[in-house]
């Protein structure tokens, strides 16, 4: 009893330990591609598609496998990489990515060129070109080498400077210190407006869109063309008021305030008025009404020919006598 | 209120224009006075000037009906014309049509008028032209299209419709609480 259930412990054990290192190597039919630089890795075996369709958890679980297993993959290429301790001894292992050999798009767009500036067509003009400054310069008071400008700039903090000459032809009651706090804000003022109209110009310049040709190319829409149609109504001497509308134009004249809001006549306008606009639109609808010709025509021809079946009827009747029938005629016409 | 757009008028014009003709005129140019329509909540009424004076210094919501009411608009702007304006339609018709006494009460109740039922019928009626329902009395009852010419009307059998139903007085009855 106690052989049989040690042996069963110990399968137990051994199956647990062979699932384990089962975990770690997968089967694919086919390799995946790596891309170690993006720690990217492109399975293009075909997924097993009778599980994927429709929702469901098996669904769930299969893709849940799916994703384990790739991720195992790279898992396990990523460690195959040179690796080293950052930061001396004691640091984590760091891995060396590859370059990356896919290129992702762009997130964003790439800048569009932007105008040049007014210094820079100056600059362009003259063939002034940029040279580089150095960062440091030596300020020899200190003896070292200081920034050019900011913290603990070569030449002192200008905050701290005790003296301010007063210039040859200058007032002599005039604070310089004053004046030069007030000529420094108004170098910073001009610095930011000239950079505002920069911006300004270039942002004026990009926004200007080429507006759609007025003229057929055959390439545009239904709503290009309609509006290509109201830009011509209304591109007459008298601004398309007596321009004739083509037969299945709407009546409505397209209103003044875009379609926004509807404007009526006034309740107790001119009276007289409307009421001529009103014969007017009656003689209008009365002309355009065609005349029924086929189907007054067709009537004619009918009572012509009863009226000649009657007066053939007759005749028999009045050579046979007075046996004949005398006809009920239902719906007789009169007016 | 208000007046009538273009696209009202015409489209109010085109129905009455299929009972009246051009008869319309003399409801636009009236000898005894200035008439005009006005569109309120989506129904046309016809009503003098002197009225309509009166009626604008009603407010909007409290106004139920002014003048005669011809007819709506429905949703998809429709003109629909009602019987209410039985009593201007009827002395400008220019196609009538003339019932039997006993089928009367059948077209007063909603019904088509069957062919057993015609008593006369103007001469030269086209089909579906709009008409107007006489009893033999000269009664105006209502008004309805033609559904037959004057040409077929005399060959069809007399189950057959001839006229179909469109209004009649009997709604004064039945629909008494839609009418305004």
């Amino acid at each position: 009893m106690a052989a049989v259930r040690v042996e069963e412990v110990l399968a137990a054990a051994e199956e647990r330990e062979a699932e384990k290192r089962r975990s770690v190597t997968v089967e694919k039919e086919l390799e995946l591609e790596f891309d170690l630089g993006n720690l990217l890795a492109l399975d293009r075996n075909p997924p097993a598609a009778a599980g994927l369709r429709g929702a469901g958890p098996r669904r769930e679980a299969l893709l849940r496998a799916l994703a384990r297993d790739n991720t195992q993959l790279l898992v396990a290429r990523l460690w195959e990489l040179p690796a080293e301790r950052a930061g001396g001894a004691g640091g984590p292992l760091v891995a060396r990515l590859p370059e990356p050999a896919f290129r992702l798009p762009r997130e964003k767009p790439p800048p569009r060129p932007r105008p040049p500036t007014r210094w820079e067509q100056f600059a362009r003009l003259k063939g002034i070109r940029r040279r580089k400054r150095t960062s440091l310069v030596w300020d020899e008071q200190a003896k070292e080498w200081r920034r050019r400008w900011g913290y603990r700039r070569a030449g002192g903090d200008p905050a701290r400077a005790w003296l301010a000459e007063v210039p040859a032809g200058a007032d002599p009651q005039e604070d310089q210190f004053a004046r030069l706090r007030r000529e420094k804000r108004e170098r910073v003022a001009r610095n930011e407006l000239n950079r505002l109209r920069n911006l300004a110009r270039a942002h004026r310049a990009g926004t200007t869109v080429p507006a759609a040709p007025l003229h057929p190319t055959g390439h545009q829409s239904r709503e290009e063309l309609g509006h290509v149609t109201r830009v011509a109504r209304v591109s007459t001497a008298s601004l398309g008021r007596f321009q004739p509308r083509l037969p299945k134009e709407p009546a409505e004249p397209p209103s003044r305030s875009g379609g926004r809001k509807r404007r009526f006549e006034p309740l107790l306008g001119n009276l007289a008025a409307e009421r001529s606009r009103q014969l007017e639109l009656l003689r209008d609808m009365g002309s355009k009404k065609p005349v029924l010709d086929i189907t007054r025509a067709v009537n004619k021809q009918l009572r012509q020919e009863e009226a000649e079946a009657a007066a053939a009827k007759g005749k028999k009747q009045s050579q046979r006598g007075k046996r004949g029938r005398r006809q009920q005629r239902p719906g007789r016409s009169s007016k | 209120m208000r007046p009538l757009t273009e696209a009202e008028t015409r489209a109010v014009f085109e129905k009455l224009g299929r009972y009246i003709g051009e008869n319309i005129q003399l409801l636009v140019d009236r000898p005894d006075g200035t008439y005009c329509f006005r569109l309120h909540r989506d129904r046309v009424y016809y009503l003098s000037e002197k009225l309509l004076k009166v009626a604008a210094s009603v407010p909007r919501d409290n106004l139920v009906s002014l003048g005669t009411c011809f007819g709506k608009f429905t949703k998809t702007q429709k003109f629909r014309l009602s019987v209410t304006a039985l009593d201007f339609l009827a002395p400008y018709a220019k196609y009538k049509v003339w019932v039997k006494p006993g089928s009367e009460q059948s077209f007063l109740y909603g019904n088509h008028v069957l062919k057993s039922g015609l008593g006369r019928i103007t001469e030269n009626t086209a089909q579906y032209q709009g008409v107007v329902v006489y009893s033999m009395a000269d009664v105006p009852l209502g008004f309805g299209v033609a559904a037959k010419s004057t040409q077929e009307c005399r060959k069809v059998d007399p189950m057959a419709i001839v006229v179909f139903h469109q209004a009649d007085v009997g709604e004064y009855v039945r629909s008494e609480d839609t009418l305004t």
